[in-house]
């Protein structure tokens, strides 16, 4: 083969082309750096004289999280202030698979100075990495102060406290209409036993007293595992719950077997289920969101769902006690245990050490900025129990904030969220939509959990 | 890059402005060095010209083919023999957990499922369309109908066909079209589509059927235009009609387009992740091998099984890919 070129101009400019490609590749790469500087710290006077343990920091700290819009607004608005006055500059960054690229971003030498972890099992495994950086010590002190003590042990790894709890939900509810309640003269259950016997009565008037959804596209099936750890927790208690993240008590064994087959009774029972979707099975194809619906149709009656349900009704809804939905405590299996909480949320983890970064850190985990943020919008709780209980504007959220911050309450963590991620985001979600959705049978579910568990 | 000092609470529009300055910057120095190297080549006389010439034109791509291709390839072999943290060799144990995992071989025989029968049906779909559409007043209003679906990414085509799929109880106002014709068509009790197996797969691949027929159909028409018209007057004079003319004239003359077009459509297949994962997330038995791969490394954080998957796609395509190109070299030889 030969090459014949008319010119030596022209051929320079074909060459341009992959270069120009080149160049694109290269500036991708290019990311700006930022100062800091730092000089002796300035008095703050009038509205920031309360911000003064913070001055003096002047900088940009990077913080990355899943939580988006309206919830990253709101967050922003809640710091906004303390920004102002400290010159802490917080670069808010969120994204939708937060999950899967923060380990890349980790292990390829460019984490965010801060980073919401969602996850006590992701938690840890960044801190295996070698990446993440210990809490300061006053955030330590603060939550030592402020918080039911299991939430410090989440963020603890090998005895070192790695970050304050930010958001808590709180998932034991369920959510009901007082209106149709009263119309129908029923009344709001207070033990298991008592809710078993209005499903039944509901059931025998032809009517299907619960609905519920797991769908929720790449993560189908969490609100299953929810719904099992609530029976964990609420029929065997907080240390058998401990043994059984930790697999010490696996899922083929006798209890959670039964934890299984009430769930089987109760979310399984063809005679309670799937008020305005139809059968057992529909329970796997309806996204979360949807599953609630029925309750303001009258098709359905209750549905077992987190306090974060909340905003999943449609516009206009009232939400109170009065109103046309609201949601009261899932009461426990056994009632021998005390109050059993279960929640969630995302911990404060800094991957830098810079002042800028740890004063961010210690405000976050301070009453004073929880309290700003519970004034931003409702639909936003904290555990930290310094935090203002009045300002709460919601009688859910007053609701959540008064079992979260219960100092005698039996607070689990999210089962499915401390759990390698090859069970917690993988099998448990696969197998319990497999339950649901192809009828597989609770010893199976528990064997192939367990088969999946990393050695 | 450029130590630029940035200003407290600056917008968003200065941060634009520090970024394209940035760019800008690199950009000049990069066709800098470039000016440079060709003002140097093309200065370059004598036996080293050539060679010169050659580095020049091929160095770019070269170095953009180990960066992004053979480097990643050889790195995930490697990883394929690591355990999940890539901390500790396991040999071929995720290659063995592969073949005989259940859950696994449920994902292989999918995969299997999909590779012989979508790309099949989307080829003759295409081939049929492309033939009778060929013969009607106004084809390309037609052609531009069925093509149409093709601009539609699939994960948008997915959530469409997910209406299409929706299943409500009968007792209930209906939100899924096919639920709805199966019982405006007098059938009761339609099932819930995506939780029937093992239909719920076949379901999957008419998305893909859907969206790739206009394709098939595009290229087969083309094809079928590029018959001689002699061919197949002759044919004619020798008494071939309908059929005949079809399986001894027509198919024989496209038959180096109908492979590619079936070999193109089986690569894109192997591949298929975005159906798959919108859909049904691999629930209810779906899942393939893309996804699979997709779900062991980045959402339960295997890299070991995740790179052993990774290796047994990339095996899978490869002679796929191979008799692709040699058709395709084949076809433009004849041309």
């Amino acid at each position: 083969m030969r090459l014949d070129f008319p010119s030596t101009r022209r051929r320079g400019l074909a060459l341009l082309a992959p270069a120009a490609a080149m160049v694109l590749v290269v500036a991708a790469c290019g990311g700006g750096d930022d100062d800091s500087s730092g000089s002796a710290a300035p008095t703050l006077t009038g509205n920031c004289a309360k911000y003064q343990e913070y001055a003096g920091h002047k900088g940009t700290v990077t913080l990355y999280t899943s939580i988006l819009d309206p919830e990253a607004t709101s967050l922003q608005k809640s710091w906004a202030e303390f920004s102002e006055c400290t010159g802490i500059t917080i670069k808010y960054d969120g994204a939708n698979d937060f999950e899967a690229q923060l380990p890349v971003r980790v292990q390829g030498g460019n984490p965010p100075d801060i980073a919401l972890i969602p996850q006590p099992g992701l938690l840890q495994r960044m801190v295996k990495t070698g990446k993440a950086v210990e809490a300061p010590a006053k955030t330590k002190e603060n939550v030592e102060k402020y918080w039911n003590e299991a939430w410090k042990n989440y963020a603890t790894v090998d005895g070192k406290f790695y970050g304050a709890p930010m958001q808590s939900n709180f998932k034991s509810l369920v959510w009901y209409s007082p209106k149709a309640f009263a119309q129908a003269g029923y009344k709001v259950p207070t033990t298991w036993d008592e809710m078993m016997q209005l499903s039944d009565q509901i059931a025998a008037k032809g009517q299907k007293p619960w609905c519920g959804g797991i769908g929720s596209g790449t993560a189908t099936g969490w609100p299953a595992t929810d719904w099992l750890e609530e029976i964990v927790l609420g029929k065997y208690g907080g240390d058998v719950y401990d043994k059984w993240v930790s697999h010490e008590i696996k899922f083929s064994d006798p209890q959670i077997q039964d934890a299984l087959n009430i769930l089987k009774n109760w979310y399984g029972n063809p005679k309670y289920v799937n008020g305005g979707f139809g059968d057992v099975k529909t329970i796997a194809t309806t996204t979360f969101q949807d599953a609630g619906k029925p309750i303001l149709e009258g098709k359905c009656w209750m549905l077992q769902q987190a306090s974060f349900y909340g905003a999943q009704w449609p516009q206009g809804t009232k939400i109170g006690p009065d109103g046309d939905v609201f949601a009261f405590k899932l009461p426990a299996v056994d009632p021998s245990v005390k109050t059993p909480v279960l929640a969630a949320g995302e911990f404060v983890v800094a991957f830098s050490d810079r002042p800028e970064v740890q004063m961010v850190q210690n405000y976050l985990s301070t009453p004073e900025w929880a309290t700003s943020r519970i004034k931003v919008a409702p639909g936003w709780t904290s555990a930290n129990s310094g935090a203002d209980a009045t300002a709460y504007s919601t009688e859910v959220d007053k609701l959540s904030a008064k079992y979260l911050t219960d100092p005698e309450a039996t607070i689990r963590f999210d089962a499915s969220d401390m759990m390698p991620a090859a069970v917690g985001a993988g099998a448990e979600w696969k197998e319990m939509t497999a339950m649901f959705g192809e009828g597989k049978s609770p010893a199976e579910v528990g064997k192939a959990i367990d088969a999946a568990w990393p050695n | 890059m450029s130590g630029s000092t940035v200003l407290l609470a600056d917008g968003t529009l200065s941060d634009f402005g520090t970024k394209f300055w940035d760019v800008l910057q690199a950009l000049v120095i990069f066709l800098g060095v470039l000016a440079l190297i060709f003002f140097a080549a093309g200065r370059a006389v004598g036996r080293f010209s050539r060679p010169l010439t050659i580095a020049v034109f091929l160095g770019p791509a070269l170095l953009l083919i180990l960066v992004g291709l053979i480097v990643p390839a050889i790195r995930t072999i490697y990883l394929s023999t690591k355990n999940s943290d890539s901390t500790k060799g396991v040999g071929f144990d995720n290659y063995t957990w592969a073949f005989t995992n259940s859950d696994i071989q449920r994902v292989l025989i999918n995969t299997l499922l999909w590779i012989v029968i979508a790309p099949i049906v989307t080829t003759v779909l295409g081939l049929a369309v492309a033939l009778m559409v060929d013969r009607l007043k106004g084809q390309a209003i037609y052609k531009s109908l069925i093509f149409m679906p093709m601009a539609i990414s699939f994960v948008g085509a997915s959530i469409i066909w997910k209406f299409v799929y929706e299943a409500r109880d009968p007792s209930q106002p209906q939100i899924g079209l096919l639920s709805q014709v199966a019982m405006a068509l007098g059938w009761s009790h339609p099932p819930n589509w995506l939780l029937s197996i093992p239909l719920n797969t076949f379901l999957l691949m008419v998305i893909l059927v859907w969206t790739q027929t206009g394709f098939a159909m595009v290229v087969l028409a083309a094809a079928i235009r590029g018959i001689p018209e002699d061919i197949v007057e002759a044919a004619r004079v020798d008494g071939a009609r309908g059929s005949k003319l079809l399986f001894r004239v027509t198919i024989p003359m496209i038959r180096s387009t109908l492979v590619v077009v079936l070999t193109t459509i089986m690569i894109m297949t192997l591949k298929i992740f975005d159906i798959v994962r919108t859909m049904t997330n691999g629930n209810f038995k779906t899942d393939v091998l893309a996804n699979k791969m997709y779900s062991q490394s980045f959402v339960e954080f295997n890299n070991g099984r995740g790179s052993a998957l990774a290796v047994i796609l990339f095996v899978a395509v490869l002679p796929l890919v191979g008799y692709n190109i040699v058709q395709l070299r084949r076809e433009r030889a004849v041309r």
